[in-house]
Protein backbone atom coordinates (compact mmCIF):
# COMPACT_ATOMS: atom_id res chain seq x y z
CA UNK A 1 0.00 0.00 0.00
CA UNK A 2 2.84 2.24 1.27
CA UNK A 3 4.56 1.56 -2.38
CA UNK A 4 1.67 2.72 -3.90
CA UNK A 5 1.57 6.14 -2.21
CA UNK A 6 5.22 6.81 -2.67
CA UNK A 7 4.91 5.70 -6.97
CA UNK A 8 1.75 8.13 -6.86
CA UNK A 9 3.93 10.99 -5.02
CA UNK A 10 7.00 10.14 -7.96
CA UNK A 11 4.89 10.60 -10.43
CA UNK A 12 3.48 13.91 -9.64
CA UNK A 13 6.41 14.97 -9.00
CA UNK A 14 7.79 13.92 -12.60
CA UNK A 15 4.96 15.62 -14.04
CA UNK A 16 5.79 18.78 -12.63
CA UNK A 17 9.18 19.25 -14.02
CA UNK A 18 8.89 22.38 -15.39
CA UNK A 19 10.21 21.83 -19.01
CA UNK A 20 7.48 20.30 -20.24
CA UNK A 21 4.78 20.93 -18.01
CA UNK A 22 1.74 22.28 -19.11
CA UNK A 23 0.50 25.48 -17.61
CA UNK A 24 -2.87 26.38 -16.11
CA UNK A 25 -5.91 27.58 -17.88
CA UNK A 26 -5.99 31.54 -17.85
CA UNK A 27 -7.99 32.71 -15.12
CA UNK A 28 -9.10 35.75 -14.12
CA UNK A 29 -6.74 38.05 -11.93
CA UNK A 30 -4.13 35.78 -13.47
CA UNK A 31 -1.21 37.28 -15.20
CA UNK A 32 -0.73 36.17 -19.02
CA UNK A 33 2.36 33.81 -19.17
CA UNK A 34 4.89 35.33 -21.23
CA UNK A 35 5.14 34.49 -24.85
CA UNK A 36 6.93 36.66 -28.22
CA UNK A 37 4.84 36.42 -31.21
CA UNK A 38 6.60 37.88 -34.91
CA UNK A 39 6.19 41.13 -35.55
CA UNK A 40 4.00 41.12 -38.53
CA UNK A 41 5.11 41.82 -41.73
CA UNK A 42 2.25 43.78 -43.10
CA UNK A 43 2.42 47.27 -42.48
CA UNK A 44 -1.29 47.59 -41.79
CA UNK A 45 -1.14 44.79 -39.25
CA UNK A 46 1.81 46.43 -37.48
CA UNK A 47 0.59 50.12 -37.15
CA UNK A 48 -2.62 48.05 -35.84
CA UNK A 49 -1.18 46.86 -32.72
CA UNK A 50 1.12 50.21 -32.57
CA UNK A 51 3.73 48.01 -32.71
CA UNK A 52 6.88 49.94 -34.52
CA UNK A 53 9.44 47.57 -35.40
CA UNK A 54 11.96 44.68 -34.75
CA UNK A 55 11.66 40.76 -34.71
CA UNK A 56 8.97 39.57 -32.12
CA UNK A 57 6.77 41.28 -29.87
CA UNK A 58 5.14 40.46 -26.51
CA UNK A 59 1.44 40.69 -25.74
CA UNK A 60 1.96 43.85 -23.42
CA UNK A 61 4.14 45.74 -26.01
CA UNK A 62 0.59 46.16 -28.29
CA UNK A 63 -0.94 49.53 -28.02
CA UNK A 64 -4.17 49.23 -25.97
CA UNK A 65 -6.09 49.35 -23.00
CA UNK A 66 -7.33 45.64 -23.28
CA UNK A 67 -6.62 43.05 -25.80
CA UNK A 68 -8.84 39.95 -26.38
CA UNK A 69 -6.43 37.13 -27.83
CA UNK A 70 -8.93 33.90 -29.56
CA UNK A 71 -6.90 30.60 -29.48
CA UNK A 72 -7.72 28.80 -32.44
CA UNK A 73 -6.85 25.97 -35.00
CA UNK A 74 -7.69 26.14 -38.63
CA UNK A 75 -8.93 22.95 -38.06
CA UNK A 76 -11.53 23.24 -35.60
CA UNK A 77 -15.06 23.57 -36.55
CA UNK A 78 -15.93 25.46 -34.35
CA UNK A 79 -13.67 28.61 -35.18
CA UNK A 80 -14.65 28.10 -38.44
CA UNK A 81 -18.57 28.55 -37.63
CA UNK A 82 -17.33 31.67 -35.18
CA UNK A 83 -14.92 33.09 -37.50
CA UNK A 84 -17.23 35.92 -38.98
CA UNK A 85 -18.71 36.67 -35.55
CA UNK A 86 -15.14 37.26 -34.44
CA UNK A 87 -14.98 39.21 -37.76
CA UNK A 88 -18.32 41.33 -36.38
CA UNK A 89 -16.66 41.82 -33.19
CA UNK A 90 -13.39 43.90 -34.91
CA UNK A 91 -15.80 45.48 -36.99
CA UNK A 92 -17.87 47.01 -34.04
CA UNK A 93 -14.62 47.96 -31.72
CA UNK A 94 -13.17 49.83 -34.75
CA UNK A 95 -16.97 51.33 -35.45
CA UNK A 96 -17.78 52.33 -32.40
CA UNK A 97 -15.68 54.15 -29.00
CA UNK A 98 -13.23 51.12 -28.18
CA UNK A 99 -11.71 52.07 -31.27
CA UNK A 100 -7.74 52.32 -30.08
CA UNK A 101 -8.51 50.90 -26.99
CA UNK A 102 -9.08 47.31 -27.75
CA UNK A 103 -7.09 45.64 -30.22
CA UNK A 104 -7.95 41.62 -31.42
CA UNK A 105 -5.09 38.95 -32.39
CA UNK A 106 -5.75 35.28 -33.09
CA UNK A 107 -2.98 32.48 -32.65
CA UNK A 108 -3.56 29.54 -34.37
CA UNK A 109 -2.04 26.60 -32.31
CA UNK A 110 -0.59 23.81 -34.18
CA UNK A 111 -0.69 25.91 -37.41
CA UNK A 112 1.29 26.41 -39.73
CA UNK A 113 2.28 30.18 -41.19
CA UNK A 114 0.34 28.44 -44.26
CA UNK A 115 -2.47 26.52 -42.44
CA UNK A 116 -2.96 30.24 -40.48
CA UNK A 117 -3.02 32.03 -43.88
CA UNK A 118 -5.37 29.71 -45.55
CA UNK A 119 -7.96 30.56 -42.25
CA UNK A 120 -7.32 33.78 -42.59
CA UNK A 121 -7.84 34.02 -46.49
CA UNK A 122 -10.88 31.77 -46.26
CA UNK A 123 -12.99 33.78 -43.90
CA UNK A 124 -11.37 37.60 -44.41
CA UNK A 125 -10.03 37.75 -41.66
CA UNK A 126 -9.33 41.39 -40.90
CA UNK A 127 -6.47 41.28 -37.49
CA UNK A 128 -3.57 39.61 -36.81
CA UNK A 129 -3.06 35.86 -36.93
CA UNK A 130 -0.03 34.49 -35.57
CA UNK A 131 0.82 30.53 -35.93
CA UNK A 132 1.54 28.46 -32.87
CA UNK A 133 3.01 25.24 -35.35
CA UNK A 134 4.92 23.62 -32.18
CA UNK A 135 1.82 24.00 -29.63
CA UNK A 136 4.26 26.14 -27.49
CA UNK A 137 1.65 28.92 -26.72
CA UNK A 138 -1.00 26.57 -26.87
CA UNK A 139 1.08 24.62 -23.48
CA UNK A 140 1.39 28.03 -21.74
CA UNK A 141 -2.32 28.68 -22.11
CA UNK A 142 -3.21 25.17 -20.44
CA UNK A 143 -3.73 23.21 -23.47
CA UNK A 144 -7.78 24.86 -23.98
CA UNK A 145 -10.20 23.38 -26.49
CA UNK A 146 -11.01 25.68 -29.49
CA UNK A 147 -11.89 28.89 -29.53
CA UNK A 148 -10.95 30.17 -26.57
CA UNK A 149 -11.13 34.02 -25.61
CA UNK A 150 -8.89 35.50 -23.53
CA UNK A 151 -9.77 39.30 -22.31
CA UNK A 152 -6.57 41.38 -20.88
CA UNK A 153 -5.97 44.44 -19.26
CA UNK A 154 -3.22 46.09 -19.88
CA UNK A 155 -0.78 47.04 -16.75
CA UNK A 156 1.81 50.20 -17.14
CA UNK A 157 4.57 48.11 -15.52
CA UNK A 158 3.45 44.53 -15.47
CA UNK A 159 2.44 41.64 -17.74
CA UNK A 160 -1.06 42.19 -18.59
CA UNK A 161 -3.69 40.58 -16.44
CA UNK A 162 -6.15 37.94 -17.13
CA UNK A 163 -9.85 39.33 -16.42
CA UNK A 164 -11.81 36.65 -18.44
CA UNK A 165 -11.27 33.46 -20.08
CA UNK A 166 -13.91 31.89 -21.79
CA UNK A 167 -14.22 28.37 -23.59
CA UNK A 168 -16.42 28.48 -27.13
CA UNK A 169 -18.33 31.05 -29.00
CA UNK A 170 -19.85 34.38 -27.54
CA UNK A 171 -23.81 34.32 -27.81
CA UNK A 172 -24.21 38.42 -28.23
CA UNK A 173 -21.30 40.28 -30.27
CA UNK A 174 -22.57 43.75 -27.99
CA UNK A 175 -23.21 41.88 -24.84
CA UNK A 176 -19.10 40.59 -24.86
CA UNK A 177 -18.16 44.00 -26.42
CA UNK A 178 -19.84 45.60 -23.42
CA UNK A 179 -18.01 43.08 -20.84
CA UNK A 180 -15.08 43.25 -22.57
CA UNK A 181 -14.93 47.18 -21.21
CA UNK A 182 -16.57 46.56 -17.95
CA UNK A 183 -14.13 44.30 -16.95
CA UNK A 184 -10.96 45.64 -18.13
CA UNK A 185 -12.04 49.23 -16.63
CA UNK A 186 -12.18 50.77 -19.86
CA UNK A 187 -13.31 54.88 -19.89
CA UNK B 1 16.36 -1.29 -2.22
CA UNK B 2 14.79 -2.89 -5.29
CA UNK B 3 11.39 -1.66 -4.39
CA UNK B 4 12.42 2.19 -4.81
CA UNK B 5 14.28 0.98 -8.09
CA UNK B 6 10.76 -0.96 -8.96
CA UNK B 7 8.64 2.77 -7.74
CA UNK B 8 10.96 4.74 -9.96
CA UNK B 9 10.68 2.79 -12.80
CA UNK B 10 6.88 2.55 -12.90
CA UNK B 11 6.90 6.42 -11.56
CA UNK B 12 8.72 7.36 -14.53
CA UNK B 13 6.56 5.00 -16.91
CA UNK B 14 3.48 6.61 -15.32
CA UNK B 15 4.73 9.86 -16.48
CA UNK B 16 5.35 9.22 -19.55
CA UNK B 17 2.07 7.89 -20.47
CA UNK B 18 0.63 11.44 -18.99
CA UNK B 19 2.51 13.27 -20.55
CA UNK B 20 1.82 11.34 -23.82
CA UNK B 21 -1.10 14.01 -24.40
CA UNK B 22 -0.80 13.96 -28.07
CA UNK B 23 -0.15 17.25 -29.24
CA UNK B 24 -3.44 18.19 -30.64
CA UNK B 25 -5.57 21.82 -30.04
CA UNK B 26 -8.90 19.55 -29.40
CA UNK B 27 -11.87 21.84 -30.59
CA UNK B 28 -14.69 22.67 -28.88
CA UNK B 29 -16.83 21.36 -31.23
CA UNK B 30 -16.54 17.80 -29.74
CA UNK B 31 -16.65 19.00 -26.02
CA UNK B 32 -15.36 16.08 -23.75
CA UNK B 33 -15.69 13.54 -26.12
CA UNK B 34 -12.21 12.86 -27.68
CA UNK B 35 -11.04 9.74 -26.13
CA UNK B 36 -6.70 10.56 -25.73
CA UNK B 37 -4.80 7.61 -26.66
CA UNK B 38 -1.66 8.66 -25.46
CA UNK B 39 1.31 8.77 -27.55
CA UNK B 40 1.05 5.80 -30.13
CA UNK B 41 4.05 4.00 -31.91
CA UNK B 42 4.24 6.53 -35.05
CA UNK B 43 4.11 3.81 -38.08
CA UNK B 44 3.24 0.22 -37.00
CA UNK B 45 2.74 -1.58 -40.56
CA UNK B 46 4.40 -2.47 -43.90
CA UNK B 47 3.53 -0.62 -46.75
CA UNK B 48 2.10 -3.12 -49.61
CA UNK B 49 2.01 -0.13 -52.43
CA UNK B 50 4.43 2.25 -54.29
CA UNK B 51 4.55 5.63 -56.39
CA UNK B 52 4.07 4.92 -59.77
CA UNK B 53 2.07 1.56 -59.11
CA UNK B 54 -1.71 1.54 -60.02
CA UNK B 55 -4.13 1.75 -56.91
CA UNK B 56 -5.38 -1.25 -55.56
CA UNK B 57 -9.19 -0.52 -56.72
CA UNK B 58 -11.92 -0.74 -53.44
CA UNK B 59 -15.39 -0.46 -53.23
CA UNK B 60 -16.58 1.29 -50.08
CA UNK B 61 -19.73 2.14 -48.04
CA UNK B 62 -20.31 6.16 -47.99
CA UNK B 63 -21.69 7.63 -44.85
CA UNK B 64 -24.16 9.42 -46.85
CA UNK B 65 -25.09 6.47 -48.38
CA UNK B 66 -24.58 4.38 -51.24
CA UNK B 67 -20.95 3.21 -51.81
CA UNK B 68 -18.00 4.72 -53.72
CA UNK B 69 -15.14 2.87 -56.22
CA UNK B 70 -12.29 4.18 -56.57
CA UNK B 71 -11.79 3.25 -60.32
CA UNK B 72 -15.14 5.31 -60.64
CA UNK B 73 -12.96 8.57 -61.10
CA UNK B 74 -10.45 7.24 -63.68
CA UNK B 75 -10.06 9.73 -66.30
CA UNK B 76 -12.35 12.43 -64.67
CA UNK B 77 -10.39 13.01 -61.34
CA UNK B 78 -7.41 13.07 -59.49
CA UNK B 79 -8.15 11.25 -56.10
CA UNK B 80 -6.33 12.24 -52.73
CA UNK B 81 -6.85 9.14 -49.82
CA UNK B 82 -7.04 10.42 -46.62
CA UNK B 83 -6.99 7.34 -43.98
CA UNK B 84 -7.17 8.04 -40.56
CA UNK B 85 -6.75 5.98 -37.70
CA UNK B 86 -10.00 6.04 -35.69
CA UNK B 87 -12.89 8.31 -34.83
CA UNK B 88 -13.43 9.96 -31.66
CA UNK B 89 -9.54 10.70 -31.54
CA UNK B 90 -7.41 13.55 -31.10
CA UNK B 91 -5.29 14.23 -34.14
CA UNK B 92 -8.16 12.72 -36.24
CA UNK B 93 -11.04 14.90 -35.06
CA UNK B 94 -9.54 18.44 -36.60
CA UNK B 95 -7.73 16.72 -39.84
CA UNK B 96 -10.50 16.32 -41.93
CA UNK B 97 -12.32 19.85 -40.83
CA UNK B 98 -9.25 21.39 -41.77
CA UNK B 99 -9.90 20.00 -45.52
CA UNK B 100 -13.80 21.07 -45.32
CA UNK B 101 -12.33 24.57 -45.45
CA UNK B 102 -9.94 24.11 -48.42
CA UNK B 103 -12.45 23.00 -51.07
CA UNK B 104 -10.99 25.28 -53.69
CA UNK B 105 -7.32 23.87 -52.86
CA UNK B 106 -8.42 20.48 -54.50
CA UNK B 107 -11.10 22.08 -57.36
CA UNK B 108 -7.81 23.70 -58.17
CA UNK B 109 -6.19 20.35 -58.63
CA UNK B 110 -9.43 18.72 -59.90
CA UNK B 111 -9.02 16.50 -57.39
CA UNK B 112 -11.32 14.75 -55.24
CA UNK B 113 -10.64 14.06 -51.48
CA UNK B 114 -11.83 10.64 -49.41
CA UNK B 115 -11.97 9.99 -46.02
CA UNK B 116 -11.39 6.27 -44.79
CA UNK B 117 -11.38 4.76 -41.52
CA UNK B 118 -11.87 1.41 -40.60
CA UNK B 119 -14.91 2.51 -38.22
CA UNK B 120 -18.77 1.55 -38.75
CA UNK B 121 -21.46 3.82 -40.35
CA UNK B 122 -23.26 4.78 -37.23
CA UNK B 123 -19.98 5.55 -35.48
CA UNK B 124 -18.48 7.86 -38.68
CA UNK B 125 -22.10 9.51 -38.91
CA UNK B 126 -22.11 10.53 -35.38
CA UNK B 127 -18.56 11.61 -35.48
CA UNK B 128 -18.43 13.69 -39.03
CA UNK B 129 -21.58 14.96 -37.47
CA UNK B 130 -19.75 17.37 -35.13
CA UNK B 131 -17.28 18.52 -38.07
CA UNK B 132 -20.27 20.68 -40.41
CA UNK B 133 -21.11 19.42 -43.75
CA UNK B 134 -18.10 17.57 -45.31
CA UNK B 135 -17.82 18.36 -49.07
CA UNK B 136 -16.02 14.88 -49.65
CA UNK B 137 -17.21 11.76 -48.94
CA UNK B 138 -16.71 9.45 -45.48
CA UNK B 139 -16.19 5.85 -46.31
CA UNK B 140 -15.73 2.94 -43.84
CA UNK B 141 -13.37 0.09 -44.07
CA UNK B 142 -15.11 -1.47 -40.92
CA UNK B 143 -15.88 -5.06 -42.55
CA UNK B 144 -14.21 -7.16 -43.71
CA UNK B 145 -11.95 -5.47 -41.07
CA UNK B 146 -9.64 -2.99 -42.50
CA UNK B 147 -9.55 -4.73 -46.34
CA UNK B 148 -8.36 -1.58 -47.75
CA UNK B 149 -6.07 -0.56 -45.51
CA UNK B 150 -4.44 -3.65 -45.56
CA UNK B 151 -4.32 -4.15 -49.21
CA UNK B 152 -2.31 -0.83 -49.25
CA UNK B 153 -0.37 -2.15 -46.27
CA UNK B 154 -1.39 0.57 -43.49
CA UNK B 155 -3.83 -1.72 -41.14
CA UNK B 156 -1.71 -1.35 -37.14
CA UNK B 157 -1.39 -4.25 -35.37
CA UNK B 158 -4.36 -3.11 -33.39
CA UNK B 159 -6.79 -2.73 -35.93
CA UNK B 160 -6.74 0.80 -36.89
CA UNK B 161 -5.67 2.18 -39.50
CA UNK B 162 -2.23 4.54 -39.80
CA UNK B 163 -2.54 8.38 -40.70
CA UNK B 164 -1.88 8.27 -44.20
CA UNK B 165 -2.47 10.21 -47.51
CA UNK B 166 -1.94 8.62 -50.97
CA UNK B 167 -2.73 11.04 -54.52
CA UNK B 168 -4.09 8.85 -57.40
CA UNK B 169 -3.66 10.55 -60.72
CA UNK B 170 -6.56 10.62 -63.27
CA UNK B 171 -5.24 7.09 -65.17
CA UNK B 172 -5.20 5.61 -61.37
CA UNK B 173 -1.26 5.77 -60.65
CA UNK B 174 -0.19 6.44 -57.41
CA UNK B 175 1.56 9.78 -57.28
CA UNK B 176 2.53 9.81 -54.01
CA UNK B 177 2.24 8.41 -50.53
CA UNK B 178 2.91 10.34 -46.74
CA UNK B 179 2.49 7.51 -44.04
CA UNK B 180 2.62 10.15 -41.17
CA UNK B 181 3.53 9.45 -38.13
CA UNK B 182 0.26 9.09 -36.61
CA UNK B 183 0.78 11.01 -33.67
CA UNK B 184 0.89 14.30 -35.68
CA UNK B 185 -1.23 16.17 -38.46
CA UNK B 186 0.27 16.37 -41.92
CA UNK B 187 1.07 19.55 -42.53
CA UNK B 188 -1.46 21.29 -45.41
CA UNK B 189 1.34 22.85 -47.43
CA UNK B 190 2.95 19.43 -48.30
CA UNK B 191 -0.43 18.20 -49.40
CA UNK B 192 -1.22 21.42 -51.45
CA UNK B 193 2.37 21.49 -53.28
CA UNK B 194 1.96 17.26 -53.80
CA UNK B 195 -1.26 18.26 -55.96
CA UNK B 196 0.54 21.13 -57.83
CA UNK B 197 3.19 18.70 -58.75
CA UNK B 198 -0.18 16.61 -60.83
CA UNK B 199 -0.08 17.30 -64.28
Amino acid sequence: MKRWIWVVTMTVLLCWTPATAISAEPAAGQPLPDFSLAVPKDAGMRNYLGLSGGATFRIAEIKAQAVVIEIFSMYCPYCQKEAPVVNELYRKIEGGPLKGKVKLVGIGVGNSPFEVETFRKKYAIPFPLFPDGDFTIHRLVGEVRTPFFIVLKSQPSAAPKVVHAKLGAFESVDAFLNFVAESAEIR
Amino acid sequence: MKRAVWGIALSAALAALLWAGMAAAASDAYKDNIYNPGKLKPIDSVLKVKVGQRAPDFTLKAVSGGTVTLSGFRGKKNVVLSFVPAAWTPVCSDQWPGYNIVKDLFDERDAILLGITVDNIPTLFSWTNQMGRLWFPVLSDFYPHGAVAKQYGILRSDGTSERALFIIDKKGIIRYIDVHDINERPPLEALVAELEKLP
